[in-house]
């Protein structure tokens, strides 16, 4: 059994990733997720793998999809306009279903914004951001120790399905230092037998279907066939914290989340019967589950530090059956359990 | 059934199907050069070739190689990431001069900078081929293209750049040469400068930069011994075809 | 010169850009007036017992269809 150590969330997430089999790293500088790549340059070397600063996001995207076409468990990490460059490549990888894995430890917005956690980058991550119908696989940690835990399930998911797998952290979560537990040393063996660089006969990785004129379209047609596969796979992926037999449920997810659950042991203590349900996958979004406990609850709540985006998901679920009353920090603020409190209480 | 010695044939890693280029495009001979390469060096099965968005996109489908398509700019950074990987593969990174130039220069300059072992095949045909020959960054003063109909206007669009001699102020590549393929003789000349190059990458001597002036005979309007005239007589003016570097010969 | 050399060709692939016209040193190549398959005018040889097999008619053809023969 591994032993609790202190980390800095972004250093767990680097220890992580090397742990679970990730040489190659390629990443541009962008607060705040700089200790990824400086523990990266540090670490990758000792275990034969490859640091690469690359010259922008654009070119680092575009590494890892030369890497992943050859296999590789490999990962890039930036913040909210890094990974706004970093959508072509986004798209691409995702019609050449490569492997890759993503971090984003996502600030303010629009624009340079700040550098303040942020939750702004919801609808990219999860609705697309590039152009074309895709999909990728995105997990909202909450915590160092899940930040640990998915990361290492991010590269095992994007090598089964060749599928972007992207981790959604925020500035704080990768500053905030915690306990964690690391795996061991993973020793990899993963099927790759569609890859290029095996000596065989040909293989393109491509995104290009011109002829015949249905090729696109079957391709599509394939790529939403492994998304439906994985909605139904990956479906497991939240947490419910005192959610049964409540009259309100808050939703929301990652940094917010952990603001949330102080309000809530305070409310229940006036036996306000409140809990907190926080989907881990926001894609595959919990809808079956969100849907069924709708069902049960008079009221629902959303915090999120951003204007409405999770929230349009948790409406599409509800499908106007409840009442949603949503509420939104913008520009890299963040909420705080009495606030929270507060708002609840008022609106209850 | 004609029977004898072979002087010359087809190459077997191009693959036995008619090339969409249009007729006398330097892509074409280009992608066959190539492809005697390779199977000089017999090294088919460990290349990888990174298609470009260009008029070369379909590269693939002519050269029997394992292949990557990349974004329009970005074959350089993909390059990087599967030589990072593989190191014994050969890569090459096969680009117009819209893609090397104009949207991929970062790629470009930075992939030559840190002196990747990989050989960089550099078409410039002064024109945006794919997409009706537009003005590329190596059209020349006067040229007129789909975008600029009085000609290359230096006032509003900046001069042609060179890229070998761009490429020439950074330490780290180890070959640098511009070509052309214009004739049986500079088709020959090139071919073995390309395979100097290849041979540099194979022995992990670094970064190789080859480009070829080539034609565009379609978008140029002309017919294509006219536009090998015009590579001949105009555009080699401005870019001198020469060695530029060669650390294996210093 | 007592060896036959055998210039060949595929007109069903050439794309008539008369590239290996101007290149034959004996001047052997010249282009049809009949339309292939894929609708260009092809390259033929004129005179093939001319032919020096200099194999440069075949290095300068873009699209590689020619082949070029020496009977031993
Ligand atoms: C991001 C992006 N912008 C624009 C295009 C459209 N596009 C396709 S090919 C091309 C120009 C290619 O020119 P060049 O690199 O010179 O290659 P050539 O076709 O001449 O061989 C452009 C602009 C694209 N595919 N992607
Ligand atoms: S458009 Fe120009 S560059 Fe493209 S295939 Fe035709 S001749 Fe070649
Ligand atoms: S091999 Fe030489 S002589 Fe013979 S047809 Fe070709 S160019 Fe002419
Ligand atoms: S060079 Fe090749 S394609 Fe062009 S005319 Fe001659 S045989 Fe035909």
């Amino acid at each position: 059994m591994n032993k609790k150590i202190l980390m800095k969330g972004n250093e767990a997430l680097a220890e992580a990733a090397i742990r679970a089999g990730c040489r190659y790293y390629f990443g541009y500088p962008i607060t705040p997720q700089n200790e990824v790549p400086a523990y990266m340059s540090k670490r990758l070397p000792e275990v034969n793998g490859v640091f690469v600063q690359a010259e922008s996001e654009l070119a680092s995207i575009n590494m890892i999809f030369g890497a992943g076409a050859c296999g590789a468990r490999c990962m890039t990490s930036s913040s909210s306009p890094g990974i706004s460059l970093m959508q072509e490549g986004i798209s691409y990888i995702s019609g050449a279903e490569t492997p890759a894995v993503i971090v984003n430890m996502m600030r303010g917005g629009p624009g340079l914004g700040n550098i303040a956690p942020s939750q702004g980058d919801y609808f990219q991550a999860v609705k697309g951001g590039g152009h074309g119908d895709y999909k990728i696989i995105v997990f909202a940690p909450a915590s160092a120790q899940e930040i640990v835990n998915f990361t290492v399930l991010a590269f095992d998911l994007t090598i089964k399905y060749r599928i972007p797998v992207m981790i959604l952290g925020d500035g704080l979560l990768g500053q905030m230092t915690e306990p964690v537990v690391l795996p061991e040393m993973k020793e990899i063996q993963d099927d790759i037998n569609w890859s290029i660089c095996r000596g065989q006969d040909q293989v393109i990785i491509r995104s290009l279907y011109l002829v015949p004129e249905n090729q696109l379209e079957l391709h599509n047609l394939h790529l939403q066939k492994k998304y439906r596969s994985i909605e139904k796979d990956l479906n497991k992926y939240y947490e419910q914290y005192n959610a049964n037999d409540c009259d309100y449920l808050i939703f929301a997810y990652g940094t917010t989340a952990r603001v949330c659950k102080a309000a809530i042991d305070r409310l229940q203590k006036e036996n306000i019967k409140i809990g907190l349900f926080r989907p881990i996958s926001l894609w595959p979004f919990p809808k079956e589950e969100i849907i069924s406990i709708s069902s049960k609850i008079k009221k629902a709540f959303v915090f999120e530090m951003a204007q409405a985006q999770f929230e349009e998901d948790i409406r599409l679920s509800f499908e106007g059956k409840k009442e949603i009353k949503g509420f939104y920090k913008l520009g890299g603020a963040i909420f705080n359990d009495d606030e929270i409190y507060e708002l609840i209480k008022k609106n209850i | 059934m004609i029977t004898g010695k072979i002087l010359y044939k087809r190459p077997k890693t191009l693959k036995d199907v008619n090339m969409s280029y249009c007729p006398g495009c330097s892509h074409s001979l280009m992608n066959k050069i190539l492809c005697e390469i390779i199977d000089e060096f017999d090294i088919q099965k460990k290349t990888v070739v990174i298609a470009p968005v260009g008029c070369a996109v379909l590269l693939y489908d002519y050269i029997d190689c394992d292949s990557v398509e990349a974004a329009h700019g970005r074959a350089p950074a993909i390059a990087t990431g599967i030589k990072r990987v593989n190191p014994d593969n050969i890569v090459i990174s096969y680009q117009g001069d819209g893609d090397l130039l104009s949207i991929g220069m970062a790629e470009t300059i930075h992939t030559a900078n840190r002196g990747e072992n990989i050989t960089v095949v550099f078409m410039n045909n002064a024109v945006y081929g794919m997409t009706g020959g537009q003005m590329a960054p190596t059209t020349l003063v006067g040229q007129i293209t789909k975008t600029t109909p009085s000609g290359r206007n230096p006032e509003n669009e900046g001069y042609p750049i060179r890229a070998c001699e761009l490429i020439n102020t950074l330490e780290a590549p180890y070959f640098i040469a511009r070509c052309k393929v214009t004739n049986s003789k500079s088709i020959m000349q090139t071919k073995k400068i390309l395979k100097k190059a290849i041979g540099y990458q194979i022995n992990k001597k670094g970064y190789s930069f080859i480009e070829i002036l080539s034609n565009c005979p379609t978008n140029w309007g002309m017919k294509p011994k006219d536009s090998n005239k015009w590579i001949q007589e105009v555009m080699s003016k401005y870019y001198p075809v020469k060695i530029f570097r060669d650390k294996g010969e210093a | 010169m007592n060896k036959k050399n055998n210039p060949v060709i595929n007109t069903d692939k050439c794309k008539g850009c008369e590239l290996c016209v101007s290149e034959c040193p004996v001047e052997i190549i010249a282009i049809s007036d009949e339309i292939n398959i894929m609708g260009y005018h092809p390259a033929y040889i004129t005179d093939s017992t001319k032919c020096t097999g200099c194999i440069k008619c075949a290095i300068s053809c873009p699209d590689a269809v020619i082949t070029v023969y020496r009977e031993e």
